[in-house]
């Protein structure tokens, strides 16, 4: 038993706490919280796996802006647990739901373990190190000469998404609710412009 | 070849062009125009038909045959058919005969239908008829004879029930195609047999391979020779399948002179004399047609004594005289056979065309009883029927003795003959001058019996009417004159311009009788005059009881009344078909529809269809709308996935 | 020495965690929570690969997840909101307009 094993263990064990925390929480901002806790732990795992930027990347970008987003939302819409949110479904019963998730639970250990990618591997951080993997200039030269065309185009994707996010969350004056007929709505949303 | 074999196909082409230009714009064409283009169509087919006859005759007599091969309708495989037309000796008799006598009885439409609103669906369909009956006696193979066969039915049925709003005429239009298909039925099975065994439907192929194709008295030809001979009895109105031909006075006068005595019911003897070559190899069959014939001529003639109705008499005495060409073909005397037809084909037609005019005369009455002493009123139409009358009775000097005294020479003296159809033959000569009479004597002399507003109108019929009427009449008497037997000392023209047709293995020998008579020219002339006697005795019979002596008549009438309700009611047979076969016909097919239709196969399908939509009902449920639904399913289809790739 | 293998399970218990968040959660919002944790899973295994075969690309393979990650957050959350504009709530049983 050695540091590796140890901070794997420990990683491993905050990283499954905190979802399973997540998805059995009422209230919605905790469970965004320990989304953020399992994903700090997977960062843990990433350094450990000798990819320090992808941690950093992981940590600011993921939890720092896309959780942060959920964070926004979620008060933005004002939901403390306000409705019973636990599940009562039926036709698709729950033991269905698990059993379906435990079976695939079952077939992808099976694929691992059936020496499909052959054991190897040895890990960790005090394991050997190999020069310049992980860093900065690394992922650099691949994204600017092998995967130049994906990383244009993911440009372009997030510009979509901008304008997606932005169109479809806009709150249009002209239609929305339905518009009365009477004459009497309209001088009093005159008098209210002025 | 000669010189206009090459315009062959244009004979059953005009008629045809004549339909469709008729058919296709008859309510936008003035009268007179779909009266020329009916009457002239037939004229050019004359016309072109003399013009070949005369190229016929200018060739050899071994050598007479002039073929046209158009193209190939069906090859399938080793089935080879083609639209071909053949003219020899045997079919240039026929399409003068049919193209002639349908020239004047479309002349004498004109004249006839004037005033029926359906005229141009007249001329159209009486166009199509002699297009259909020129490709019957015209094509060269089984099945395009078929193709004409089967038209010339067609046309009957069309023309049938010409007036089909009066539910008689459109009964009587369906009962004469019923009945005829019963026999195309027997006519087809004969056919596919013969291509069984020989392999082609061609005349000539079958012509030179029978010998060997078949056994010579065996089964197999025999039965062929009896199916093709059951077409024939439904389509000329033999026994069993006749009790189409009296119902189908339904439809107009010039019709039944065209279709139901001149042309479309001879199609059964011009088969019989065409495959000739058949029948000459099965004897029992022979005989079979023959019986049939013999006994069908003396059966109708019996119902014609006792009918009222004067177009009920010639349709009974039609089917009486093709019994008696059947008789013909059944010793092997095809030559007779069709001397008969042709000879049948002028006075029976004049006679027809006659009644016709009386009817036009009496405003459409038709019943004898109310007519009489019309020879006044209708001076030409009377000449020309007394012409028909001595014709059909078989008085000398007329055609009808010539043709009718061969048939009933060659009935006693052929190998093939036997002296008991002769005396049928002979009996039946008499009923037949006697019933003809008979119609004479009550219609056109006598007392007059009809009504006084129906005297008021009688007139002579347009010239229309009848020039054709005396032109016919012209043929009844001469038209036996190329024909005359050599025991008088004239030469047999009509016997030598056939022969190169029927001398296949027909024997020339004698009957018994004969030879137990012994010499031969004697015989002969005895029993001509022996025939002559009887008719003379029956016309001097039925002037007794229709003209001088009536009261005879009646006693007579309520004497045999038991017997005399029998044959007007002309033996009760429609009746008897009626239980026995149609009743079970109505049942079972009231069964298939009922049951078999409805229950079994409209629930099959709409048990299919139900099924399906209980089905699909069922299907609609896993669209619950919930997206968690969707989800696990989702889930599962990869889990399937998976698994099957890791169980691979 | 940490096998990678182990990673990989780690992996696949997250992935199915998230799978389980998915199918159970009637919350839009912790839906959409469990497929970032989904992501992350497989972020997870191309990581540990990557590392196993010492090769960057599939470092560049995590970025584009990112990527779309964020991307995809983004628009699915707006629509969270137009919708709760319209309905007035977040759960998912209530959108079943699809329904049969």
């Amino acid at each position: 038993m050695n540091l590796d094993t140890v901070i794997f263990f420990i990683s491993a064990i905050v990283a499954v706490f905190g979802a399973t925390m997540m998805i059995t929480q009422r209230n919605p901002v905790a469970s965004v919280l320990y989304l953020i806790v399992s994903l700090v732990a997977q960062a843990v795992l990433y350094v450990q796996l000798n990819s320090v930027f992808m941690a950093a990347v992981l940590l600011i970008v993921y939890a720092g802006a896309i959780l942060v987003l959920f964070l926004f939302v979620i008060m933005l819409l004002n939901l403390r647990g306000r409705e019973d949110l636990t599940d009562h479904s039926r036709p698709m019963s729950r033991f269905t739901k698990y059993l379906v998730s435990t079976l695939l639970f079952i077939e992808m250990v099976f694929v691992v373990r059936s020496g499909f990618f052959a054991d190897a591997g040895v890990t960790g951080v005090i394991a050997t190190q190999p020069t310049d993997f992980g860093s900065v200039e690394g992922i650099a030269t691949l994204l600017f000469t092998r995967y130049l065309y994906p990383f244009e185009l993911t440009s372009v994707l997030i510009v979509a998404a901008i304008v997606g996010a932005v169109v479809v969350a806009k709150r249009d004056r002209g239609y929305g609710k339905p518009v009365a007929a009477s004459k009497q709505e309209e001088p009093s949303r005159r008098q209210s412009t002025k | 070849m000669s010189e206009y074999s090459q315009y062959l196909f244009l004979v059953p082409l005009f008629p045809l062009i004549g339909f469709v230009i008729n058919g296709l714009l008859l309510s936008r064409l003035p009268r007179w125009l779909i009266s020329f283009v009916g009457c002239v169509s037939v004229g050019l087919s004359f016309m072109l038909s003399i013009m070949l006859f005369f190229d016929l005759k200018g060739l050899p007599p071994e050598t007479r045959l002039i073929t046209q091969t158009l193209f190939t309708w069906i090859p399938a495989g080793s089935l080879h058919v083609n639209i071909g037309y053949l003219l020899d000796p045997l079919s240039a008799v026929m399409i003068l005969v049919v193209s002639g006598v349908s020239f004047l009885i479309h002349v004498y439409s004109v004249g006839y239908m004037h005033h029926d609103p359906g005229y141009g669906r007249y001329f159209a369909f009486l166009n199509l008829f002699v297009f259909a009956m020129l490709t019957l006696v015209l094509a060269d193979n089984f099945l395009f004879m078929f193709v004409g066969w089967e038209g010339v039915g067609l046309c009957s049925y069309l023309l049938i029930g010409f007036w089909f709003e009066k539910k008689s005429a459109s009964d009587a239009g369906k009962k004469a195609f019923i009945v005829n298909r019963i026999g195309d039925f027997g006519f087809l099975i004969g056919m596919f047999i013969v291509f069984w065994q020989v392999g082609s439907l061609d005349f000539h192929v079958v012509m030179e391979h029978a010998s060997t194709a078949f056994v010579a008295g065996g089964a197999l030809i025999t039965t062929v020779c009896i199916l093709l001979f059951v077409g024939a009895i439904g389509k000329s109105a033999q026994i069993p399948l006749y009790v189409w031909l009296p119902d189908a006075m339904e439809g107009p006068t010039p019709v039944s002179a065209l279709i139901h005595a001149a042309t479309m019911v001879t199609a059964g003897v011009y088969m019989i004399a065409r495959t000739n070559f058949l029948y000459v190899m099965a004897p029992s069959a022979l005989l079979l047609v023959a019986i049939v014939g013999a006994a069908t001529a003396m059966y109708s003639a019996t119902i014609g004594l006792a009918q009222n109705d004067i177009k009920r008499v010639l349709a009974y005495s039609t089917v009486s005289q093709l019994g008696y060409m059947f008789l013909a073909c059944g010793v092997t005397a095809f030559t007779a056979g069709i001397f008969h037809l042709m000879t049948h084909a002028f006075f029976k037609a004049l006679l027809f065309l006659g009644a016709g005019s009386v009817i036009h005369a009496m405003s459409n009455e038709q019943d004898m009883r109310k007519m009489g002493g019309l020879r006044k009123y209708l001076p030409v139409t009377y000449v020309t029927f007394i012409v028909a009358t001595l014709a059909i009775s078989g008085i000398p000097g007329f055609s009808g003795f010539f043709s009718k005294d061969e048939i009933l020479w060659k009935s006693f003296s052929s190998q093939y003959g036997h002296p008991l159809l002769w005396v049928i033959g002979f009996v039946t000569a008499g009923l037949t001058a006697f019933y003809m009479f008979r119609v004479v004597y009550l219609t056109f002399h006598g007392q007059e019996r009809m009504d006084d507003h129906v005297k008021a109108h009688l007139h002579e019929a347009p010239k229309s009417m009848t020039v054709p009427q005396v032109l016919l009449a012209a043929l009844a008497v001469i038209g036996g004159w190329v024909g005359m037997p050599h025991v008088l000392g004239f030469t047999n023209y009509f016997e030598n311009w056939m022969e190169p047709v029927v001398s296949h293995g027909v024997h020339t020998g004698e009957s018994y009788a004969l030879t137990a008579a012994g010499g031969y020219a004697g015989v002969e002339l005895g029993l001509m005059i022996a025939s002559v006697a009887l008719v003379l005795a029956a016309i001097f019979l039925a002037r007794r009881f229709y003209n001088t002596r009536p009261e005879l008549a009646t006693s007579l009438r309520e004497k045999l009344s038991d017997l005399h309700r029998l044959l007007v009611n002309k033996y009760y047979v429609d009746e008897i078909y009626g239980t026995i076969v149609v009743r079970p016909v109505v049942y079972f097919s009231l069964f298939l529809w009922k049951i078999m239709d409805v229950v079994v196969i409209d629930g099959l399908i709409n048990g299919f269809a139900s099924a399906y939509n209980d089905f699909s009902q069922f299907l609609r449920g896993i669209q619950t709308g919930r997206v968690r639904s969707y989800a696990t399913l989702f889930v599962i289809g990869v889990v399937v996935v998976v698994a099957y790739f890791i169980l691979e | 020495m940490v096998p990678i293998s182990a990673y990989l399970i780690l992996a696949i218990v997250l992935f199915v965690i998230g799978t389980i968040g998915v199918l159970i959660c009637r919350n839009i919002i912790v839906m959409l929570m469990s497929v970032e944790l989904m992501l992350n899973a497989a972020n997870l295994a191309l990581i540990t690969f990557s590392r196993a075969l010492n090769i960057m690309d599939g470092h560049v393979f995590v970025f584009l997840v990112l990527t779309v990650a964020a991307a995809e957050a983004a628009v699915g959350l707006a629509i969270v909101i137009m919708i709760f504009r319209n309905r007035e709530t977040v759960n998912i049983d209530r959108f079943n307009l699809m329904k049969w």
